[in-house]
C-alpha cells in the first residue's frame, strides 16, 4: 500500500497535476468544499433545519461588515431569521450530496447497460440505443423538470430523475468504448480461456474503459449539481424545509429588490465556486487521458 | 478412442456482409493425431485464421459457421452448446495469438493472467496455483519467475510477452494447441527460440499443435505436415520434407520458389506469383489459384477441382500437379 502511494507521487499523472495551477485550484476548491460539508455542521452558529432555534427578530441581519450587521451571522440572514452562512453549508452538503449520489447511481446503471449493449450488439444494442438517443433529443432539464412535476418534491424523487436523465451519457460513452476494446486480441484470449461473457466484461473490457467513464463521472457532478441547482429553484426541487444552494438562491430571489442582495448572491457564488473547481479537476483528468492531446 | 485427435470435415464459415458473402474457410478438410504438429500455410487472408477460431467455435457475427463437422477426441464440436464449448476452451484446446502485445490484459499482472486459466479449469488451492505458475514461468524461460509475477505486461519485452502466452496456452495441458502465427510479430533473433520453445514444450506436455503460418521455413523447421491454404481452400496437404522437396500443388510450387535462397546460384531476380489474391467476394469460377497459374487450361477455369490421392500421403486440388513422375495430362 505505502509503496503504491509512493508510485502515484512519482506517476506522470501527479507530476502534471502540479504543474497544472488550474488543476490544483480546482482539487482545493473541491476538497475545501468536502470538508466543508463534512465537517461544518460541528462548527456554524446554527442549525437552519431546527426551526426552534430561530428567532424571527433577527430576520433581514446584513453581513457583520454592513451597517446593523451581528457577529453571529457572519453572511446575514434571511426572512427567517435564519443564518445565511449555516445554510449555505448545509445547503451545499445537499447539492453535493445529490451531485455524487446521482453521479454514482447514472454511472453504476448507464455503465453496465453500455457494457451489456457494446458487447453483445445486436438486438439488446439496438434497443438500448435507440432509447438513449430518444431521451437525448429531450434536453435533459426538460425531462427532469417533466418527472419532477409529475412526482412533486423530494430529496429520493430528484435524485431518481436526474439518474434517469444522467445514465444515457454513461451507456453511450461505455458503449463506443467497448466496441473498441472488444475487438483486441486480449478479449479474445480471455474468451478462449473459456471464461463465460459476464467474466470477460467485468474482469477484462470494464477495467480498460475505465478512464473516459472517471472523467465523465469528475464533470457530470458539476453538471448535475447545476440542474439540481436549477429545478430546486423553479420550485420542483428539494423539499423547502431543506434547502439546497439552488433553493436558498430562489429564496433570496424572492427579496432581491427589497436590497436583501447577499441572500441570492452568497449562495450563487458558492454554487459556481464549486461547479468551477470540478470542471478544473474534470478538464485536468480530460486532458490527461486524452492521448490524442499529448 | 478415435483415431484421430482431430478430424476436420468440410468445414465452411462464411461472413455474411453488407457487398455480399464471403466463404473464408470453404469445405476445409485435415486430420490431426495426438502430438502431431500441423503447419497450415497460406498468403494473408486466406482462411487461415478464420479455421482456428471455427474449431473453436468462436466465430463472431456477421460471421457463422456454415456447415461441416470437427470431430475432437470423437465429439462434434459444431453440435456442442456455448456451455460445453467454454469447457473444451482453454481446458482441451487452447490457442496461442499472433501478437503479444496485444493478447495479454494491459492491466493485469501476468500472474494473475495465468491464474485465470487454473482458477478456472483446475480444482488447485491459491497455494498450488502459485507454485503452477512459477513452475510455468520457468519452463517457458522466464527468469526470477518469483519476482515477475506481479509485472504487467508492459514490462515485458515482445519475445518475453509471447512466452507469457505460451505458458497460458499450456497451463492445463491442453491436447490441441493453436498457435496463430505466434512469430509474425517478433523479432527474427527471438522467433527462433520461441519456435524452438514450443517445439520442445509441446512434445514434453504431449499436446498436438497446428501452426498458422505465412512463413514456409517456419513450417519447414517443426512441423510434420502441412496443409497450404488459397481462397478458404485447402490446396495441397502432405508430410512436411515430401511437400516441401516436391510440391504438387502450382501454388505451394510458387510460395516455395519465392523465397530468397541464401546458397546457391543466385536468380537475377526472385520468382514471384504473378497476380494478387482474388478478392473473397468474387471468386473465379473454376480453381481460384487459375486465373495466376501458369499451368492452367480450359478446364480449370470453368471447374473446381477436389483434393485427390496424387502420391502415398500427398494430396492436392490440382488438375496440372506439378512434380509428378508422370508430368502427365499434356498440358505443357
Amino acid at each position: 500500500m505505502k509503496n503504491r502511494l509512493g508510485n502515484f507521487f512519482r506517476s506522470e499523472l501527479f507530476h502534471n497535476f502540479l504543474r497544472n495551477p488550474g488543476a490544483v485550484i480546482g482539487l482545493v476548491i473541491v476538497i475545501f468544499f468536502l470538508v466543508m460539508v463534512l465537517i461544518g455542521p460541528f462548527f456554524t452558529p446554527q442549525n437552519p433545519y431546527d426551526i426552534g432555534g430561530l428567532d424571527l427578530m433577527d430576520a433581514y441581519k446584513p453581513p457583520m461588515w454592513m451597517d446593523g450587521g451581528e457577529r453571529a451571522f457572519p453572511l446575514g440572514t434571511d426572512e427567517q431569521g435564519r443564518d445565511l452562512l449555516s445554510a449555505m453549508v448545509y445547503g451545499s452538503r445537499i447539492s453535493m450530496g445529490i451531485g455524487l449520489i446521482v453521479v454514482l447511481l447514472s454511472c453504476v446503471i448507464g455503465t453496465f447497460l453500455g457494457l451489456v449493449a457494446g458487447y453483445f450488439g445486436g438486438r439488446l444494442d439496438s434497443l438500448l440505443m435507440r432509447l438513449v438517443d430518444v431521451q437525448l433529443s429531450f434536453p435533459a432539464m426538460l425531462v427532469a423538470l417533466f418527472i419532477m412535476a409529475a412526482f412533486g418534491r423530494g430529496f429520493g424523487k430528484l435524485v431518481f430523475a436526474l439518474t434517469i436523465v444522467g445514465w444515457v451519457l454513461y451507456a453511450r460513452t461505455v458503449r463506443s468504448s467497448v466496441l473498441v476494446e472488444k475487438k483486441k486480441e486480449y478479449i479474445d484470449a480471455a474468451k478462449l480461456i473459456g471464461l463465460s461473457p459476464f467474466p470477460v466484461i467485468f474482469r477484462h473490457v470494464l477495467p480498460n474503459i475505465l478512464t473516459p467513464l472517471i472523467v465523465i463521472a469528475t464533470i457530470q457532478v458539476g453538471t448535475v449539481i447545476l440542474t439540481e441547482a436549477t429545478l430546486s429553484y423553479l420550485g420542483v426541487g428539494v423539499p423547502v424545509t431543506k434547502p439546497s444552494l439552488g433553493l436558498l438562491v430562489k429564496n433570496g430571489y424572492d427579496v432581491l429588490f427589497s436590497g436583501l442582495w447577499w441572500s441570492s448572491v452568497f449562495p450563487g457564488m458558492f454554487i459556481m465556486l464549486l461547479v468551477f473547481g470540478i470542471n478544473l479537476l474534470g478538464d485536468f483528468l480530460r486532458d490527461e487521458f486524452n492521448p490524442r492531446l499529448k | 478412442m478415435a483415431e484421430y485427435l482431430l478430424e476436420v470435415k468440410n468445414l465452411k464459415t462464411c461472413f455474411e456482409l453488407f457487398r455480399g458473402t464471403v466463404k473464408a474457410v470453404d469445405g476445409v478438410d485435415f486430420t490431426l493425431k495426438e502430438g502431431e504438429i500441423l503447419g497450415i500455410v497460406g498468403e494473408s487472408g486466406g482462411g487461415k485464421s478464420v479455421t482456428g477460431f471455427s474449431l473453436l467455435g468462436l466465430i463472431d457475427l456477421p460471421g457463422r459457421i456454415s456447415g461441416g463437422e470437427v470431430f475432437f477426441r470423437g465429439e462434434d464440436l459444431l453440435k456442442k452448446s456455448e456451455e460445453e464449448m467454454r469447457r473444451i476452451r482453454g481446458k482441451e484446446i487452447s490457442m496461442i495469438f499472433q501478437d503479444p502485445m496485444t493478447s495479454l490484459n494491459p492491466l493485469q499482472t501476468i500472474g494473475s493472467q495465468i491464474d485465470e486459466m487454473l482458477a478456472l479449469h483446475t480444482d488447485l488451492s491459491s497455494a498450488e496455483r502459485k507454485q503452477r505458475i512459477l513452475d510455468l514461468l520457468t519452463e517457458v524461460g522466464i527468469p526470477n519467475p518469483a519476482d515477475r509475477i506481479n509485472n504487467y505486461p508492459h514490462q515485458f519485452s515482445g519475445g518475453m510477452r509471447q512466452r507469457v502466452v505460451i505458458a497460458i496456452a499450456l497451463a492445463v495441458n491442453p491436447r490441441l494447441i493453436i498457435a496463430d502465427e505466434p512469430t509474425t510479430a517478433l523479432d527474427v533473433t527471438v522467433q527462433a527460440q520461441i519456435l524452438k520453445l514450443m517445439e520442445n514444450l509441446v512434445h514434453k506436455f504431449g499436446s498436438a499443435l497446428i501452426l498458422i503460418t505465412h512463413d514456409l521455413a517456419v513450417v519447414s523447421e517443426m512441423t510434420h505436415r502441412v496443409a497450404v491454404m488459397y481462397c478458404g481452400k485447402i490446396v495441397e496437404e502432405g508430410p512436411t520434407k515430401d511437400l516441401i522437396a516436391n510440391p504438387h500443388h502450382p501454388y505451394t510450387k510458387g510460395l516455395l520458389e519465392s523465397i530468397p535462397k541464401m546458397a546457391g546460384a543466385r536468380t537475377p531476380r526472385l520468382p514471384q506469383i504473378s497476380g494478387m489474391v482474388p478478392s473473397l467476394f468474387d471468386l473465379p469460377k473454376g480453381c481460384s489459384f487459375a486465373p495466376r497459374c501458369s499451368r492452367a487450361t480450359e478446364r480449370c477455369l470453368q471447374d473446381v477441382p477436389e483434393m485427390r490421392l496424387l502420391s502415398p500421403g500427398r494430396k492436392a486440388a490440382c488438375y496440372h500437379p506439378a512434380g509428378m513422375a508422370e508430368e502427365g495430362e499434356g498440358h505443357e
